[in-house]
């Protein structure tokens, strides 16, 4: 049975709605992106090249820093690739629910990704086990492709124009909250509870480290942490057993 | 070296250099089968790192530092954004929660 047009359509649709909410959260990011490269001398070329080539918002903004601050190259690049380090997780994170698509497909998935795709993607891959690989590929891309637009966009008018957004609007809080409301229907067990305790209880204390280094440290704790509540629950389960 | 031969390299090799760290995972993590300690370790992943971007972003003061006191409006407004978030499990009714309570709090402070 050959999926229709439609139902093709809807795939793309309903990750464009999920990723809705997340986009105000990217304008004023983007804009002072795009601000910071102007003041440190980019050609409009060349801050707008660095979003489409980068497409990562933190790692453009501390290389554009650092560039500011006429760091040398091998730093900047560093520093640019240690805050990236997350989407190795993600993209192993990933790669199974795509594990049949094609070459291209992964390349288009990998060029996309971002921690909003990510977020979106994996809680409904979790949550919902009947979707194909195809579904899930269109699903992605619908969410990953708006990013994309809105992140360069953003980051373009930002060059010429500056941060137009007041503070004051908190747009950047629509962030947490859309990724509240994605993961709570997620957190289903104690395991999963205290996995993200744990992640969130090390990115609090890890908070004054540079390059992102607290996300990857906190992603590494939660997931101990939840496995080992998982590993003490199965071990227990086993001894009530024996017991009976 | 010029600047704007340096701001290229820099850009390229960044760019270069994530894509293959997007791409080699997933790549990787598609075409291979997963030990089952992985797979059942990587479950943990998306409630970890999202929390570890949701909880600073709520902590988060205006000058970039975390704050804990019941004085953060933000602090105020994520928490009643996760307990909506909780109870209706809607994505609309969370975001009108946490992004009303917090222009309030902000318009009252």
């Amino acid at each position: 049975m050959s999926e229709t047009s439609a139902k093709k359509r809807q795939d793309w649709i309903a990750g464009m709605r999920v990723m809705l909410p997340l986009l105000p959260g990217a304008v004023p990011f983007g804009m002072i992106t795009g601000a910071v490269t102007a003041d440190a001398q980019f050609t409009a070329l060349q801050g707008i090249g660095q979003s489409i080539i980068v497409f990562a918002g933190a790692a453009q903004l501390a290389s554009t820093q650092l560039i500011a601050d006429a760091a040398p190259l091998a730093v900047v690049i560093l520093t640019g690739l240690v805050i990236n380090l997350r989407f190795a997780m993600y993209g192993t994170s990933l790669g199974p629910h795509f594990g049949s698509l094609s070459t291209g497909k992964h390349a288009l998935i990998a060029y996309l990704m971002t921690d909003q795709a990510y977020a979106l993607s994996i809680t409904r891959y979790m949550s919902d086990a009947e979707m194909t690989p195809m579904a899930k590929f269109r699903y992605y891309m619908g969410g990953a492709a708006a990013m994309w637009f809105v992140w360069t966009a953003a980051t373009a008018a930002g060059y010429f124009l500056g941060n137009k957004v007041p503070a004051s609007w908190s747009l950047d809080f629509f962030v947490p909250l859309s990724f509240l409301a994605l993961i709570v229907p997620n957190i289903r067990d104690r395991a999963t509870a205290t996995a993200a305790l744990a992640g969130g209880g090390t990115a609090v204390a890890a908070w004054s480290l540079p390059f992102n280094i607290g996300l990857f440290a906190a992603a590494l704790c939660g997931i101990a942490a939840g496995y080992a509540v998982e590993v003490a629950a199965g071990r227990r389960a086993t001894r009530s057993e024996g017991e009976r | 070296m010029s600047s704007y031969t340096f701001i290229w390299l820099s850009i390229l090799a960044i760019g270069a250099g994530t894509f293959l760290l997007r791409f080699t995972f997933l790549q990787l993590a598609g075409r291979v089968v997963l030990p089952h300690a992985v797979t059942r370790a990587l479950r943990f992943l998306p409630a970890a790192v999202l929390n570890a971007i949701i909880l600073p972003a709520i902590l988060r003061t205006g000058q970039g530092t975390l704050y804990f006191g019941l004085d953060n409006p933000r602090l105020i407004a994520g928490a009643l954004a996760a307990l909506v978030a909780w109870t209706t499990r809607s994505v609309i009714a969370t975001l009108v929660a946490g992004m009303g309570s917090l222009w309030v709090l902000q318009a009252m402070f």
